[in-house]
C-alpha cells in the first residue's frame, strides 16, 4: 500500500481582511462576503515566496519522521507561483532539506492541482520500485490582479506531504482523474497577474471537472457519499465547494471541517491540501476521507484515503497554529504581494 | 397585409459551447422549419446586432449570413444598441411596405458570454455618449440615475421597483428557453448586491447569449397557407439625445413616448386593447418608466402600481406584461432581444405560448429601447 507518511503545513502569520479589500475599492463588504464567503485571507510577509513557504511546510512534514532523507528520490513542487519560470524550485527546495543529489526532481505545473498531479505521479513512482519515499510540496504565494475578483481569495500557504509504503498515516485506496482543454483562468508567460473567464469558472469548468472525476471515482471503487467521514474540495472560493459537495451528495457535515477558505483563503495549489490538513487534526483511525483538487485549464484529481493508527502519533494542530496571526492593511498588503 | 407568419428562438444564457453564427444558424433553420419555408423562397434579411464589430471584429456579418443560408439575396445588419433587434423588424417591415408579394426573415442576435465582464461592459458602453464613457457612467449607472430622480420625486423606495423583477423571474419560471428560470421573492431582490446604487443585481437584467428569428411576410398566399400568424398593425423608431444630460425630462424616456403614440395612431387602437406587452426591463426602473411612457399607466404611478403585480400572469389582469421574463428573466442577448419580444407576442396572439399563455388577448405590444433612452421602437401586433 501507498500512502502518506508525513504531513506539514504553512501559513503565512499575515491576514487581511475581506473588509479592508472591499472598504478601497468602495465595495459593501457584506456583499463581498454573501458572495464569496470569505472573511480573510492569509498573505506571505515580503520576505516569503512559494520556495520560502514550501521550506517551511516540507521541514514540518520531515520533522516527525526518522527516516534516511537519501532515500527520498523524488521531489515534486506543485505550484502557479514557482520564484522562477526557468530554474526549479524543486532542487533548490530539496538541497535546502539536504536531501542528497541522486533524486529526481521536478516542478509541476497545473494551475490549482499542480500538487495533487504530483501525487498520482510519485506514488508510481514508489510502486514501480524506484524510490522509498517521495516529498511532494503545494506551495503559492497567490496573485489576484487590484479590483479583480481574485483579489479577495487569492491567499499564500503551502501543504507538504512525504509519501511511502511503510508506516503510513493515510493510505492512498484509489484514485481518478479528468481532464479537458477549457481554458477558464490562465497565465500567459510574462504576464504577472493571472486572467480568467467570470462565470466560466463554475459550471463547465470546476463544477463540471470535479463532479466527473468524483464519480468516476466512486464508480471505480463501488463507495457512495455516505461511506466518506469527511469530504475535501478545492476551495477557489467558499462557496463552490459547498455547492459542489451538494450536488455529488455529501452532507455538510461531512465538508464543515475542510473549508478552510473562509479563514485563509485560496492558496491554490494549498488550497485542498490545506482542507485536508485540517481535516488530520479530527480524524480518526478508521476514517474514509475523499479529496478532491481542481486545476483550471481544466482538471480534478479525486483520491480516498483510509487514517490508519499511525495519524495519532504524527498529528499536527491546525486550529491553534493558524490562530496565531497579525492584520495588515491594504497598503501592506500591496507591499507584501510586491505590488507597490 | 403585413403579417409575421413565424418564430423560433434558442435558448437565452451563457451557451459558451456556440458561437454567435451557430446560434444565428439556428434560429434560422429553427423559424424556416416551423414555416415551411425554403431558403430560396426568403427574398430578403435583415440581422439586429450590436457587439459583433466590437468583439469580435466582425462587422460584415451580412455576407456570414448569405453564406449559412446559401443565396444570394439582400442581407442587412441594423444596429441600435439593445434596439437593434427592433430596429431590424422595423426595416423589415418598411422593406415589406416597398415590396409587394414578398418574405422577409428577420434575426437577432448577440453573442456576449466568451468575453470577460470588462470587454463586454465596454462594448455595451459603446451605446453611451463620448462624454458619458469619458466620465465613467456605465449603463447601470444612467439607469441608477434615473431611479433615483424617480424615486426621490414620487417617494418611492427600491422595495417598489424590486416586484418587477419578481415578476419577471416568476414569467421566466414558466418560459423554457428562459436564462433564469427560479421565482425570486422581494426580499431576494432586496438583499441583492448593489450594481450601482439602488439597482442591485437583481433589478439588472443579464450578460447572454441568444439568438431569435421571425419571418415577415405579404404575400397573401404565404399566409393563407400558414398555421398561425399574425397583422403588423405598427412599427415605429423613434431617436432621442443619446446623452442623459441632454434630456429634458429623466424619469421618462421621451423616444418610446412618442413611438408609442405613433404606433396606436396608426394602428387604431386605444392602449386598453393592449392584452399582452413585452416591454424593455434592461434595469427594473426600466420597465416602471415604460409602462408610464407607453401610456399603460400615468406618470408616476408605476411604482406603486408594479406593486399590486395586475400585470403578472395568472393574477386576472387586462393587461399581462413581459410573459417571456423579460429581459430580466429571459436573458438579454442585445440584438436577439427585441426580436424575442416580438415573438413571444406572436406566441401569445396564437396561442402557442403554453404554461404562459394569456387567454383572450387581440392586440399585443413589443417595446424595445436602445442605450438610455437614444433610440426606442414599438410595434403592435394583432390577430
Amino acid at each position: 500500500m501507498i500512502g502518506i507518511v508525513s504531513y506539514g503545513f504553512y501559513v503565512p502569520k499575515y491576514r487581511i481582511k475581506t473588509e479592508e479589500i472591499a472598504s478601497i475599492w468602495g465595495k459593501n463588504p457584506m456583499d463581498v462576503k454573501r458572495s464569496l464567503m470569505i472573511e480573510e485571507k492569509a498573505v506571505a510577509g515580503i520576505d516569503e515566496d512559494s520556495l520560502t513557504m514550501a521550506f517551511e511546510s516540507a521541514s514540518s512534514a520531515l520533522s516527525d519522521v526518522k527516516i534516511d532523507r537519501n532515500k527520498i528520490k523524488v521531489v515534486l513542487f506543485g505550484s502557479e507561483t514557482h520564484p522562477y519560470a526557468v530554474n526549479p524550485a524543486s532542487t533548490i527546495l530539496a538541497e535546502f532539506l539536504g536531501i542528497e543529489k541522486n533524486y529526481l526532481a521536478y516542478d509541476t505545473e497545473f494551475a490549482c492541482k499542480a500538487a495533487t498531479g504530483a501525487i498520482i505521479s510519485a506514488q508510481a513512482l514508489i510502486k514501480s520500485g524506484y524510490s522509498d519515499y517521495a516529498l511532494i510540496t503545494g506551495s503559492d504565494k497567490g496573485m489576484g490582479k487590484t479590483h479583480d475578483v481574485l483579489e479577495y481569495t487569492a491567499a499564500s500557504a503551502s501543504v507538504s506531504l512525504l509519501l511511502g509504503k511503510d508506516n503510513l498515516i493515510l493510505e492512498i485506496l484509489d484514485f481518478e482523474s479528468f481532464s479537458s482543454d477549457t481554458p477558464d483562468f490562465w497565465r500567459r508567460e510574462g504576464m504577472r497577474y493571472p486572467s480568467h473567464g467570470g462565470r466560466f469558472t463554475g459550471k463547465p469548468s470546476y463544477f463540471y471537472h470535479i463532479e466527473e472525476s468524483s464519480k468516476s471515482l466512486f464508480k471505480k471503487t463501488g463507495l457512495t457519499p455516505k461511506d466518506f467521514s469527511s469530504a475535501v474540495f478545492h476551495m477557489p472560493n467558499g462557496k463552490f465547494p459547498i455547492q459542489v459537495a451538494k450536488s455529488l451528495g455529501f452532507a455538510p457535515d461531512q465538508i464543515k471541517d475542510s473549508l478552510t477558505v473562509d479563514y485563509l483563503g485560496n492558496s491554490y495549489t494549498a488550497s485542498a491540501l490545506m482542507g485536508l490538513m485540517a481535516v488530520l487534526e479530527k480524524a480518526k483511525t478508521g476514517d474514509l476521507i475523499f479529496l478532491c483538487s481542481y486545476g483550471s485549464g481544466a482538471g480534478s484529481d479525486s483520491f480516498v484515503l483510509k487514517v490508519t493508527k499511525n495519524l495519532e502519533k504524527n498529528r499536527k494542530e491546525f486550529m491553534k497554529v493558524i490562530k496565531d496571526k497579525k492584520y495588515i492593511n491594504y497598503p501592506t498588503y500591496l507591499k507584501f504581494m510586491e505590488m507597490i | 397585409m403585413n403579417s409575421v407568419i413565424g418564430y423560433y428562438t434558442t435558448q437565452f444564457g451563457e451557451l459558451w459551447e456556440k458561437s454567435l453564427f451557430d446560434l444565428v444558424e439556428e434560429a434560422i433553420y429553427g423559424v424556416l422549419k416551423q414555416t415551411k419555408i425554403e431558403n430560396k423562397q426568403i427574398d430578403a434579411v435583415f440581422f439586429g446586432n450590436m457587439l459583433a464589430g466590437v468583439l469580435e471584429n466582425n462587422l460584415h456579418s451580412p455576407s456570414k449570413i448569405a453564406e449559412i443560408l446559401r443565396i444570394n439575396v439582400p442581407i442587412f445588419r441594423t444596429e441600435a444598441a439593445c434596439a437593434s433587434g427592433g430596429a431590424a423588424f422595423n426595416l423589415a417591415k418598411s422593406y415589406l411596405d416597398a415590396n409587394s408579394n414578398k418574405n422577409v426573415l428577420v434575426i437577432g442576435a448577440e453573442k456576449m458570454t466568451d468575453y470577460s465582464p470588462e470587454e463586454t461592459i465596454t462594448g455595451l458602453s459603446a451605446a453611451a455618449s463620448g462624454e458619458e464613457q469619458e466620465v465613467g457612467l456605465t449603463f447601470p449607472g444612467l439607469y441608477a440615475m434615473m431611479a433615483n430622480f424617480y424615486l426621490q420625486k414620487y417617494g418611492y423606495t427600491e422595495k417598489n421597483l424590486a416586484y418587477v423583477s419578481v415578476k419577471n423571474h416568476f414569467h421566466g419560471s414558466l418560459n423554457d428557453k428562459a436564462q433564469y428560470r427560479r421565482k425570486i421573492s422581494v426580499e431576494d431582490v432586496l438583499k441583492s448586491a448593489y450594481v450601482a446604487y439602488p439597482l442591485k443585481v437583481l433589478d439588472s437584467s443579464p450578460i447572454s447569449d441568444g439568438a431569435s428569428a421571425v419571418i415577415l411576410t405579404n404575400d397573401q398566399g404565404m399566409i393563407n397557407k400558414q398555421k398561425y400568424s399574425t397583422t403588423i398593425l405598427a412599427s415605429e423608431v423613434i431617436t432621442d439625445t443619446i446623452s442623459l444630460k441632454e434630456r429634458k425630462q429623466i424619469d421618462e424616456i421621451l423616444a418610446t413616448k412618442n413611438a408609442a403614440n405613433m404606433a396606436f395612431k396608426n394602428a387604431k387602437i386605444n392602449r386598453s386593447d393592449i392584452g399582452i406587452a413585452e416591454v424593455h426591463d434592461c434595469f427594473s426602473i426600466a420597465e416602471i418608466l415604460a409602462m408610464e411612457d407607453l401610456g399603460f399607466w400615468k406618470k408616476g404611478e408605476g411604482g406603486k402600481r408594479i406593486t399590486e403585480l395586475s400585470t403578472m400572469f395568472g393574477n386576472g389582469g387586462d393587461l399581462i406584461v413581459n410573459t417571456s421574463g423579460g429581459l430580466k428573466a429571459a436573458g438579454h442577448p442585445v440584438g436577439a432581444t427585441g426580436i424575442k419580444q416580438i415573438g413571444e407576442i406572436f406566441l401569445q396572439l396564437t396561442g402557442q405560448a403554453d404554461k404562459r399563455q394569456v387567454k383572450n388577448a387581440k392586440y399585443g405590444l413589443a417595446h424595445n429601447v436602445g442605450g438610455s433612452g437614444g433610440t426606442a421602437v414599438v410595434t403592435i401586433l394583432g390577430v
